[in-house]
Order: structure tokens, then C-alpha cells, then sequence
């Protein structure tokens, strides 16, 4: 397909541009196959490029031959284009609406996205899991690395390497695997070096309604408690919810039949309420009626800060059975691939002060969500404006990045990375020119020949130019633990991302950095 | 005056943890609360302030003994266990009597001695002068003058002896309008703004009921308008809202007739009266001290108080007035029903808005002076200072420091202060140590000849000056009028004021302190160099040797610092009682991580900021607080 097709006008002269808290820029708006353009082609004055990708939603305006869109990003920018001429407008409109929902992977821009900067470290060979694995095998000598999975037929969500107990054989895998939705056996996700108590998640067990059980999966991961020790098992849906999963053939770990593990619910919501949770707050936001009591009720009514509470105290919560009570941890939810990751990614930051390095970072994303395989390409193909009926979209991501700001606001001086960085992330996750974000599992990723056709985010964050932008200042390594409060005074709403309001005027951080 | 002296045995509950509780003793002196925890070789004091007391109250007897419940004005909360009920209720019975002093000579500030001379003394009260500010301002000029027609306060028994009033209001106009507004506070300056010539001026409400005028009132308010040559016509912002201000009309009172004033433009504001205020901000503290509430309890909470939406209120009636002043060029006279609690908010915010002075450390001590201490903000009644009717208090100057505090947030760089600085003054409010905030006007001030028998607070904070900057302020940002935003998402909850005593609530370390000793550092550095490039100079003969045997450059801080002699008057436990009051209440694990949930782990034993764990910051800034407890 060319996308010239699609193009109906290429190019309309005197067009104006309006964004939120900027001065209007008038100029020539020109379509591409991937981006829209906005250029007063002058020196010096800013140019939009703004890609297709990124556009949730457009609305059209007219009043007499001037036509107006306004464009709702996934990004949550607003921006708004006056085009002279109703033909051109429809035209624009049309094109862009066309362009930004393409459904073919392969037509995405980051394969067709050449860097105009060198490749000095690839990103994408970065973080392997032997890499990962050699650490591990540094300190501990209980676990090993599975190809089980290495054409993807026992778990195709999962990356074809896995860390599992030593003891347990590739057969054993099969049957736990068989035993769990979607394949997602447990596997290690965090060896905490301190006290050699482990972390590991998994998706549900298939118990169902007649409670089924599976000796392999018992065996495979009582095989992480030492003698005498207990384990906990998080669940991260209520009791409630855990009960009615087993009328789908899903449910949770009976004692009876794990009786050296013990099982604690959490309440963090699925996926679909989060993204309603995400169209309410931005509601909220652009509430224009000023009224305080309207605000904090909306407020409340996303529900988005609880979510982001649920979340963090599921986290601390996993963090303190192994750090506190000296305990290994298997954390699962349903599927295994969104509630657990936060909770599993969390935990880590918490725990690990390699996690708050810029690296450490990048490392922990590429091993608890790209590898693990949360599907990124689902969950982030609409956002708050989209008009269209919502799939399997979901704010998964950005609520991890919430509490990750929220535990850098009350660690200030923990962090390598400031909130540009975080901001960053959130942005490229839902439209990018690298490849990093795209396809659901390392499977869907090898399938689409990634590594070979697009470059990695990592590729151009690590570069020493891009990189300065989003070092803290104030950082000083710090081995501790580091334990966030999560009162409700404690947690903040995270604004910058909700970018349609006026930001303060001065920001602390590049005042900081100004000292 | 017979009270306990002190009980052993008492328990300091911990709010989070149980286990946590601390055992000692508790001492009650003249002046302070005082609890010691001996632990091994750490003691750990908390001292509360008996003025700062808000409520005693007794709860219901349990099986491991009487608890006590101690409120205080500053939001901190103790909640002590006595094991013998006796010793409950005369610690009870003791503290009525000790928090709530009848007489003002009672008051702390008439006891405490800071060891200053007389000398001193004066030099401190002269320090902030309202007169000089008026000079700053450009008075008098061809508009403005200074009036001594208030030297007696014959005029207005509640305002200043110095009145700012326009060159052309004859003393028949200002005398006749002064007959026509509440308790005669008639139509003053309060800023002038030199570049637009345009004023902000206050009063009380006019004396108008349904039908009556006055024509040295309507001249009065012509003179404020010709005094502006850069607009024709004056705002006339009253502060209530519109119902209020309608009832007091059938009282004899009420708000201007547009008809019978030229060239006025009248605005209401509608900012509640004291009495929500203080309704709104028990509710806030409801709120503030539930154990574990849920982010939805918390949130509508927060909303069915009202407080953010009051603090909006002023912000947005202060907004409206910079913005006439500086875009509209035009003055401004603003009143609420008296002109000491609601007028003082919003002019005094204007005037943060309009004036980087009143950004700084100095400036914000001229403008509490100015606009609340001389213009009769009645502190003795809103703060409950005396055992007087508890219908008068109310957090009206909280308020006003709130929102202070909310501009900071929007503006991290225009202020020379920081969050410190401001609870810090909440505090002294409050602790009726200093002067300055005992009496309800000028006159009464003088009646107590307070000047002769108490300190100055104001040169104390200056001496601490080093605590309350604000590193990120730039001066060169100087000249800007503030322009925030008063979207009701750009309000935050202040947690450092009213949660200030739950130290797991707040980030764990802290970019101000952070900040702070890294200009510390950078000055010493500095100073070192600069010492270390001399002594080479001497040593290479460049220069001579003026003093002698070589100092080390960091001996820089002098070790007297004030030595008090009655014991319980000790700078750290009577100027900043935050310092004793943290390691207590503070404790580790002040804020638990998760929920109860029976026997969950970590339910019972969680310690989330037990000194292991805890950040190299939190450590040091521990370290120090020992360093002045010991001195």
C-alpha cells in the first residue's frame, strides 16, 4: 500500500497553529506518510512534527470556509490547526484519521525510521538474558536457564529463556506451564541478594471450579523455600474476583495443596478499569467549570490516585516479605502480564538500588515488561480521547510510571533518572520512531524482525547528548531499601503528564540543574 | 501556681505502630509539656508548648490504662497512657489550666527573656517599621500622604496611628467617612503600586443599610479614585458573598449603592466568614488524622471540608485585585464586614503578587506587620490566645500563609523563603513567646505596653535567617507580577503544615535540605579558597601578614549562641519545637506501608524506616538533632 493514497492534500498554506501555554505559529501544513508538519518556514521558530501514530482522536470545526481540528494526542496534547479553504480541511482530516489507524505493524514508522545519529552501543543487544543470568549466577548457584520455551509453544507470552529452580526439569516446566493461564509458569523474576529470598511471578492456576491441582507446579516452586520456610503467595485480585475466575477454569492456589505457602489478596483493577479510570481524570482535568468541590470529586471518582495507592502498597507489601519477613514471594494475577509486572517492577525499585540507575532502569523495563511480555502494542494503541471502542487498551504502563514518580518525589536523591526520563518513557510507549514499544511478546518482536528493521530506544536514551536531559542532579547512590509512604497526603497527582493545563511556571528541575 | 510536676510511667501512643509506643516520663513545667523517653543511651525529648494546647480531652478508660489526648495548634497530636487514673486526671486538670491563661500576663512572652538588653530590646521592636514601608512605596507623593489624624486613635480604636490617605480627602471627608464604616475604619491605603499609580485600599463595610448615604463617604472614595491618574474609575471589591453582605444590610450595614458613588465598579468575592473557617478546618483535620483512610475517604474528606476551596476563594479575590491593579491600572478598595480578617487576606496576597519585596525574608515580616499586626487583625481572638469565646478563632492567618505556600509551590524561584519559614512564623503565632502577635490592634498593643515587656520576634528569625532560604530563589526574577494559576488542580493538600507532625508522610528526603547544605558547602569552599589564595599571597611576600598566626577560614560560626538561664526557656524546645517533637512522633515507621490484613506479613512487624534502611539524608539530618540536643 502507498500511503500517498491516503494523502488526499499534501500541503495547505496558512494554517495556524495552537497549542496550550504557546504562541500560535502560522505556516504550511504538510502530511506524510508518518508525520504531520507544521513549519512557518523561518528561522528560529519551532517546528511541530507531530506522528500519526500519536493521534488518538480529531474533531473538525467550521465556521463559514475556515475549517478548525483540533488534535487529541496519545500523549494527551491538545493542539489545534486553523486550515483556510472546507475541501483542504475534510482533506486533512480525513488523511489523518486514515494514517493514524493503520493497523498493519509493519507500516509503523520505526521501519521506516533511519537515525540521523551513529549507533554506537545497540540497544537492542543490550540486555540479553544470559547477561542477566551470568549476575545471578554470581551470588547463587540454585537456578538455571531454561530453553523450554525457545520456540515459543510452552508459553508464547514468555521470552524463550527463563530462570527457574535448578531442580526442576524442562518436563516439569511443560506440565506446571499446562497448569497455568497462558503457559506463564512461575518463573524468577528477582533474587534479593541480601537474604537470597526470591521473587517470582506466574499467571493464574488453572484450579476451575473442581479445583484441580498440579504436582509439578507445587513441586516447581516449593523448590525456592528453603527447609522449614514459608512463602507467600500474592494475589493481586481480591478473593472475590480470584472466586469468579474459577468459573472461567482460572482460580488461585488451595492451602491444602500448597500448604507451605500463604496467600494474601490485593485489590489492584483490571485493566479495563484502569483505562476508564484514565478517561475520567483527563475529564477531570479538562473540567472548565473551576469549581474545587467538582474537581476533588471527579478526582476521586477516576479513581486513579487509589489505583496508584493499590498499586504501590502491593508492592511495598511484596517488597517487605522478602526484605522484612525474610520470605520468598510468587506474585500473580490473571493473565500475569499487567497487575503482576507493576507489583514485580515495583518491588524491585524498592529493593534495589541498581533499579534507580538510568541503566538499572532500562534493564528492569526490558526484563519485567518488554520480556515478560506485557503487551505494549494493545495496551497502548489508544489512550484517554480515543472515540473508538476500547479493546484491550489500558494505562498499565503509565500507572507503573505514577508510582515510579511517586517514589522519586519522596526519594529525591535516590534516583539517577529525573521525571523528564519517566516522561519520556510514557511517551515513546505509545508513539515512537524505535522500535523498542512495538508488538506484544519477544516472540511477536523476533516474528517482526525488530532488532534488524528499527532502532532501539536504548540506542538513542544512552547516547552521552540525550542523556544529560534526564540525570538528577541531586543523585547520590544509595544501597538502602528505600520504603515509600503511602498514606493518601503522601501521594501526589503526577501533572506533567496530564499536559493540557498550564505547568507551573518555573519547573524545579532545570532550576536545579541551574545551580 | 500548684500543678503536677511529672508522672513516670506514661506511654507516648504511636499512631501507626502500637509496639512502637514509647515509655517515660512526663514533666510539666510553667511554661512547657515535656516528655523524655530514655531509651539505652538515647533520650529523646518532646516538648509542647502550653500556649500551643489547643484541647485536653480524657477518653475512655482501657484495659491498658487512661489515655489522654492532646490537640495543639500547631496539628500536632499526642496521645499519652497513664497507668494510674489519678495521675491522668491531675495532668489533665493541670494542663486545663495551664493551656488556657486568663490574664495576658500569663502569657509566655511576659516571662521569657531571650537575654537581650534594653537596648536590644527597643532595636528589635523598631527593626520592622511600617512607616519606612510606606517611604519604600514612594509616600507622600503628589497623591498620597501620611495622616496623623489617628495618633490618638480617636478615629478608628482598631487601626494603625499612621494612616496612608489621599492628598486631596479634606480632614472633614476623612473624619465624616470614618462615622459612616464599621467601627470607623474608613478607606486607608494599604499599597500603592508606583508604576501604575494605582492603589489597594481598605476599610469596613459602610454603615448604608437599605437607604442611607454619606457624602464625605462618596467624597472619600472620589478622592481614592483621583488619586489615580491612569484610570476613571475605582473597583469596589467587597469580600463576602453576596448573601452575607445583603443580611447585614437590615442590620444598619451592608455594601455601596453603585448610584451614590461615581465611577465605581462593585465586585463581590465571596469568601466565607470566620465561623466556616473554622469549621472547615476542623473538618480538614478530621480528615488529616484518620489512621488508614482509603485514597476515596481521603479524597472526599478533602472535598467536604471545603478548606482548598475556601484557600481558592482568597487566592482568586487576591488575583482579581493584582490584576486590576497592574493590567487595568486602576485602585482597588476592598472590604469585608470589620476589614480585619478577609480584607487583610486578600490585600496582603495582592501585594505578594504585585511586590517582590514582600517576597523576601524582610519583606514578608513588613507585610504581617503592615497589614495584619498594625491594620488590628484581631490575633488575640482568631488564635484563642486567652480563655476567651471560642466563636472568635479562627485559622484566618493560617490561611493567608497557606496561600503563600501554594504560590511557592506554582513559583519555586520568587521567594526568598522557604516552607520553613512559614510554619515557622505559624508556629509563633501561636506560641505567644514574642510580642507581636499578643493583642487584637495597635492600641491595645500600647495599652500593654508590650514594647517595654516583651521581645520582638522578628530579629529572632532573621538571626535564623540560613534556616528559612530558599536556595532556588533568583533575584533577577525580581520584578515580575505573579500571574498562577487558580485551577482547582494547581491546589494541593499542604501536608507540611497540617500533617507536619506525621513525618512518614513526607518525602524522605528532602530536596530543600538537600539543596541548603550544598550552598552551605559551596560557601565554605568558597570561603576556604578565598582564605587559602591570601595565605598564599603572604607566603609569596605579595601580601603582608595583617593577622598574625593564620586562622582556619571554617571557624566561622560563632559558638555563643544564646544561653538561656531558666531551663525550660531553651531555644530548641521553645523556637523550634519540631526539632524535639520529630524523633518522637516522627519515629520510625511513623507511616506503615500496608494495610492490616490479619496475619499478613508485614502486618505487625513492619518498621519501614528503621535506621538501617533509612537514606544517608535522614541519617544525618538525625545525627544533627542530636548535636542540639545535647548542646
Amino acid at each position: 500500500m502507498e500511503f500517498a493514497e491516503l494523502i488526499k492534500t499534501p500541503r495547505v498554506d496558512g494554517v495556524v497553529l495552537h497549542r496550550p501555554f504557546m504562541p500560535t505559529v502560522e505556516g504550511t501544513l504538510c502530511l506524510t506518510g508518518h508525520h504531520l508538519i507544521l513549519s512557518s518556514r523561518q528561522d528560529n521558530t519551532e517546528e511541530l512534527w507531530l506522528l500519526h501514530a500519536n493521534i488518538d482522536s480529531i474533531e473538525k470545526r467550521f465556521v463559514g470556509s475556515l475549517g478548525t481540528i483540533i488534535v487529541k494526542c496519545k500523549d494527551l496534547r491538545v493542539i489545534q490547526l486553523d486550515i483556510p479553504g472546507m475541501e483542504e480541511c475534510l482533506n486533512i482530516a480525513s488523511s489523518i484519521e486514515a494514517l493514524s489507524t493503520l493497523d498493519s505493524v509493519s507500516l509503523m514508522y520505526p521501519f521506516f525510521y533511519r537515525p540521523l545519529f551513529e549507533v554506537i552501543e545497540d540497544g537492542w543487544q543490550l540486555f540479553v538474558p544470559e547477561e542477566a543470568f551470568k549476575d545471578l549466577e554470581s551470588m547463587t548457584d540454585e537456578w538455571r536457564l531454561s530453553e523450554v520455551n525457545k520456540d515459543f509453544s510452552v508459553c508464547p507470552s514468555y521470552p524463550s529463556l527463563l530462570t527457574v529452580p535448578k531442580d526442576i526439569d524442562d518436563e516439569s516446566l511443560c506440565k506446571a506451564a499446562s497448569f497455568r493461564h497462558g503457559g506463564r509458569f512461575p518463573v524468577l523474576s528477582y533474587y534479593h541478594k541480601k537474604n537470597g529470598m526470591v521473587m517470582m511471578r506466574a499467571a493464574q492456576p488453572l484450579t476451575g471450579t473442581n479445583g484441580r491441582r498440579c504436582k509439578e507446579d507445587e513441586k516447581l516452586i516449593n523448590a525456592t523455600l528453603c527447609a522449614g520456610k514459608r512463602g507467600y503467595i500474592i494475589d493481586t485480585r481480591t478473593i472475590a474476583v480470584a472466586q469468579q475466575a474459577k468459573a472461567r477454569g482460572g482460580g488461585f492456589e488451595q492451602e491444602a495443596n500448597y500448604a507451605q505457602w500463604r496467600r494474601i489478596h490485593k485489590a489492584i483493577e483490571r485493566s479495563n478499569v484502569l483505562q476508564e479510570g484514565l478517561i475520567k481524570l483527563v475529564e477531570a482535568c479538562n473540567d472548565q467549570s473551576h469549581s474545587m468541590d467538582r474537581w476533588l470529586s471527579k478526582l476521586e471518582a477516576s479513581n486513579w490516585q487509589s489505583n496508584v495507592k493499590e498499586i504501590l502498597t502491593t508492592a511495598c507489601l511484596a517488597a517487605q516479605c522478602i526484605d522484612r519477613e525474610g520470605a520468598s514471594v510468587l506474585v500473580h494475577g490473571t493473565e500475569g502480564t499487567d497487575s503482576t509486572l507493576q507489583v514485580t517492577s515495583l518491588a524491585q525499585i524498592i529493593l534495589d538500588p541498581a533499579c534507580r540507575t538510568i541503566r538499572g532502569f532500562e534493564a528492569l523495563i526490558e526484563r519485567e515488561w518488554l520480556q515478560a511480555g506485557h503487551p505494549f502494542q494493545q495496551r497502548c494503541a489508544q489512550s484517554a480521547y480515543s472515540n473508538g471502542k476500547p479493546r484491550s487498551e489500558a494505562p498499565v504502563f503509565l500507572l507503573f510510571l505514577d508510582c515510579v514518580w511517586q517514589i522519586l518525589r519522596q526519594f529525591p536523591c535516590s534516583f539517577q533518572f529525573n521525571e523528564n526520563f519517566l516522561i519520556m518513557l510514557f511517551e515513546h510507549a505509545y508513539a515512537s520512531q524505535f522500535g523498542t514499544f512495538l508488538g506484544n511478546s519477544v516472540a511477536e518482536r523476533l516474528k517482526l524482525l525488530l532488532s534488524q528493521k528499527t532502532v532501539s530506544l536504548w540506542s538513542w536514551v544512552n547516547r552521552p547528548q540525550e542523556l544529560e536531559r534526564f540525570l538528577n542532579p541531586l543523585y547520590e547512590p544509595n544501597n538502602l531499601v528505600i520504603w515509600p509512604s503511602v498514606a493518601p497526603q503522601s501521594l501526589l497527582l503526577w501533572e506533567v503528564p496530564l499536559q493540557m493545563h498550564e505547568m507551573p511556571k518555573e519547573h524545579m528541575d532545570c532550576e536545579i540543574s541551574m545551580c | 501556681m500548684s500543678h503536677v510536676e511529672s508522672v513516670e510511667y506514661v506511654k507516648l501512643l504511636n499512631k501507626y505502630a502500637e509496639k512502637k509506643s514509647a515509655l517515660g516520663t512526663l514533666y510539666l513545667t510553667a511554661t512547657h509539656l515535656i516528655y523524655v523517653e530514655q531509651t539505652n543511651n538515647a533520650r529523646t525529648e518532646t516538648w509542647v508548648l502550653h500556649h500551643h494546647i489547643v484541647s485536653v480531652e480524657k477518653l475512655p478508660l482501657t484495659a491498658s490504662g487512661c489515655p489522654l489526648l492532646i490537640r495543639c495548634k500547631t496539628f500536632q497530636l499526642l496521645h499519652l497512657l497513664f497507668q494510674r487514673e489519678r495521675d491522668c486526671q491531675d495532668v489533665y486538670q493541670s494542663l486545663l489550666r495551664l493551656s488556657q491563661p486568663v490574664k495576658e500576663e500569663e502569657l509566655y512572652a511576659f516571662l521569657y527573656n531571650p537575654h537581650q538588653n534594653e537596648e536590644d530590646r527597643r532595636q528589635g521592636w523598631e527593626f520592622i517599621s511600617v512607616a519606612n514601608d510606606f517611604s519604600r512605596m514612594g509616600l507622600s507623593n503628589d497623591y498620597w500622604e501620611i495622616s496623623h489624624l489617628n495618633k490618638n486613635y480617636e478615629i478608628c480604636s482598631t487601626y494603625p496611628s499612621i494612616l496612608g490617605v489621599p492628598k486631596n480627602a479634606s480632614v472633614a471627608v476623612v473624619t465624616g467617612s470614618a462615622k459612616f464604616r464599621s467601627r470607623g475604619r474608613l478607606p486607608v491605603l494599604s499599597y500603592y503600586h508606583k508604576d501604575t499609580k494605582a492603589a489597594i485600599c481598605r476599610c469596613s463595610q459602610p454603615l448604608s443599610g437599605l437607604t442611607s448615604r454619606c457624602v464625605e463617604d462618596e467624597q472619600m472614595l472620589q478622592a481614592i479614585s483621583q488619586a489615580n491618574p491612569n484610570c476613571p474609575f475605582i473597583y469596589v471589591v467587597d469580600t463576602r458573598p453576596k448573601l452575607n453582605a445583603m443580611a447585614n444590610r437590615a442590620a444598619g450595614k451592608g455594601y455601596e449603592n453603585e448610584d451614590n458613588y461615581s465611577n465605581i465598579r462593585f465586585q463581590f468575592q465571596g469568601i466565607e466568614n470566620i465561623h466556616i473557617m473554622r469549621n472547615s478546618l476542623q473538618k480538614l483535620l478530621e480528615v488529616c488524622s484518620v489512621k488508614s483512610p482509603s485514597m476515596s475517604d481521603y479524597l472526599t474528606g478533602l472535598e467536604n471540608s471545603g478548606w482548598l476551596r475556601h484557600i481558592k476563594s482568597v487566592m482568586d479575590a487576591g488575583v482579581f485585585l493584582a490584576k486590576a491593579v497592574c493590567e487595568e491600572r486602576a485602585s482597588v478598595l476592598v472590604h469585608c464586614s470589620d476589614g480585619w480578617d478577609r480584607t487583610a487576606q486578600v490585600c496582603s496576597l495582592a501585594c505578594i503578587l504585585l511586590d517582590p519585596y514582600y517576597r523576601t525574608i524582610k519583606g514578608l515580616m513588613v507585610l504581617i506587620e503592615k497589614e495584619w499586626i498594625s491594620f488590628g487583625h484581631k490575633f488575640s481572638h482568631r488564635c484563642g490566645h486567652l480563655d476567651t469565646d471560642p466563636k472568635e478563632v479562627s485559622p484566618v492567618f493560617t490561611q493567608f500563609l497557606e496561600c503563600v505556600w501554594q504560590l511557592s509551590e506554582q513559583f519555586p524561584c520568587v521567594f526568598e523563603f522557604n516552607e520553613h519559614y512559614l510554619i515557622e512564623i505559624h508556629n509563633q503565632v501561636y506560641a505567644c513567646q514574642y510580642g507581636n502577635f499578643i493583642g487584637n490592634c495597635q492600641k491595645e498593643r500600647l495599652d500593654m505596653r508590650l514594647h517595654e515587656k516583651t521581645f520582638s520576634l522578628w530579629p529572632h528569625l532573621l538571626k535564623n535567617q540560613h534556616l528559612y532560604r530558599n536556595p532556588l530563589y533568583r533575584r533577577s526574577l525580581e520584578s515580575t507580577v505573579l500571574r498562577p494559576s487558580t485551577l482547582p488542580l494547581h491546589f494541593k493538600f499542604w501536608c507540611g503544615m497540617y500533617n507536619h507532625y506525621d513525618r512518614g508522610m513526607h518525602p524522605k528526603q528532602s530536596v530543600l535540605d538537600q539543596l541548603l547544605s550544598l550552598t552551605q558547602k559551596q560557601e565554605e569552599g568558597e570561603r576556604t579558597m578565598t582564605e587559602l589564595q591570601r595565605q598564599l599571597a603572604v607566603a609569596d611576600g605579595v601580601l603582608p601578614d595583617p593577622s598574625g598566626p593564620i586562622n582556619t577560614p571554617t571557624e566561622q560560626d560563632s559558638p555563643s549562641e544564646k544561653t538561656p538561664t531558666a531551663p525550660f526557656v531553651q531555644s530548641n524546645g521553645s523556637c523550634l519545637p519540631l526539632v524535639n517533637g520529630d524523633a518522637e512522633e516522627a519515629g520510625p515507621g511513623a507511616e506503615k506501608c500496608i494495610d492490616k490484613e490479619g496475619a499478613e506479613p508485614g502486618a505487625t512487624e513492619h518498621d519501614l524506616t528503621s535506621s538501617e534502611d533509612k537514606p544517608v539524608s535522614v541519617e544525618t539530618e538525625h545525627s544533627k538533632e542530636e548535636v542540639q540536643e545535647s548542646s
